[in-house]
């Protein structure tokens, strides 16, 4: 049991590590490029990207 | 030609800031017990990450849709860039202790002194710490390695840029025999965070179905509004925290 806690505690710190707002945001980044991709907005997604990314830098300093 | 320049310049920095965090702790080891233990932990960790890299490398690119593939690394080097590049912006702005190799070299030293010691001898102490100074740090390493490698399809860059690294490391280390401390190791994560997020973001975009209209080129247009981007945070979180400190130098001086 110890070392699947110490296992799954690894891997929280080496995804999440000291952000949370992070490791969402970078999932939530390529959900949003995904989504417009989708919808025929694929040029669109190569401006939305780098924006994404930039603004869960931004919340994640804002909130650290 | 680019992003294969690219790759293996972000795989060299990216293993010299990790190789360095693993050496200061191997010093310790073999400055505090002896230089056999120290060094049986290093072969260790390097066998157990050639086993990881060797068993995952090839799953990857044979079992793993390459798309797939791209959007999964994207993520996580997005993350995992974005981490880097948050800690140099904080240590940057002095919101967080730059990372001192003199200082974490004390505290193993202090950490070790009190195991005993017989000369010569392997130390199980001194083995697992060593072990797992070398392999934890040697995962992050291992982790560029295979997703460069594998998005890329250039392994071979990707492993020539972190052997250079150890090479590089390991050789300073061995003659100066202390924690290398005048390695910009800030400069170099504010580097590789940039690269990292620039992959994350070019991979990961088309991945998912982007087909980036300046081609690799993008890379480097995203390095740079990203790069311009830290900078301003550097500076506005430098603003910020004189604003704060400034009202109160002036109020102990009344």
């Amino acid at each position: 049991m110890r070392y699947i806690v110490g296992f799954g505690r690894f891997w929280y710190d080496f995804i999440v590590g000291d952000s949370a707002v992070l490791a969402l945001g970078g999932v939530a980044v390529l959900l949003v490029g995904w989504g417009l991709a989708r919808a025929d907005y694929a040029m669109l997604a190569e401006f939305v990207l780098p924006a994404l990314v930039l603004g869960t830098l931004a919340v994640s300093l804002r909130f650290r | 030609m680019l992003s294969g320049a690219l790759l293996l310049g972000s795989s060299f920095l990216a293993s010299t800031v990790e190789m360095v965090e693993a050496l200061t702790i191997v010093l310790a080891v073999g400055l505090t017990h002896n230089w056999r233990t120290a060094l049986l932990g290093v072969v260790a960790a390097l066998i157990a990450l050639a086993v990881v890299v060797g068993v995952l490398g090839p799953s990857l690119v044979h079992w793993v849709p390459l798309d797939a593939l791209r959007v999964f690394i994207g993520a996580l080097l997005v993350i995992f860039g974005l981490q880097w590049l948050r800690k140099a912006i904080l240590r940057a702005s002095g919101l967080k202790a730059t990372h001192d190799e003199e200082a974490i070299f004390e505290r193993e030293v202090a950490g070790l002194s009190g195991a005993p010691v017989k000369a010569g001898a392997v130390e199980w102490t001194g083995f697992v710490v060593s072990f797992k100074g070398v392999f934890l740090e040697g995962l992050e390493v291992a982790f560029i390695v295979l997703t460069f490698g594998t998005n890329a399809g250039r392994f071979d860059l990707a492993a020539a840029g972190a052997l250079l690294a150890f090479v590089l490391v390991a050789s300073v280390g061995a003659i100066v025999h202390r924690p290398l401390t005048k390695v910009p190791e800030n400069a170099i994560k504010f580097t590789v965070g940039l690269a990292l997020v620039s992959f994350g973001t070019f991979w990961g975009g088309e991945g998912i179905g982007v087909d980036w209209t300046l081609g690799e080129a993008t890379l480097l247009l995203l390095a740079a509004i990203y790069g311009l981007a830290a900078w301003g945070f550097v500076s506005a979180l430098r603003r910020s925290t004189e604003r704060r400190v400034l009202p109160v130098m002036g109020g102990a001086s009344e």
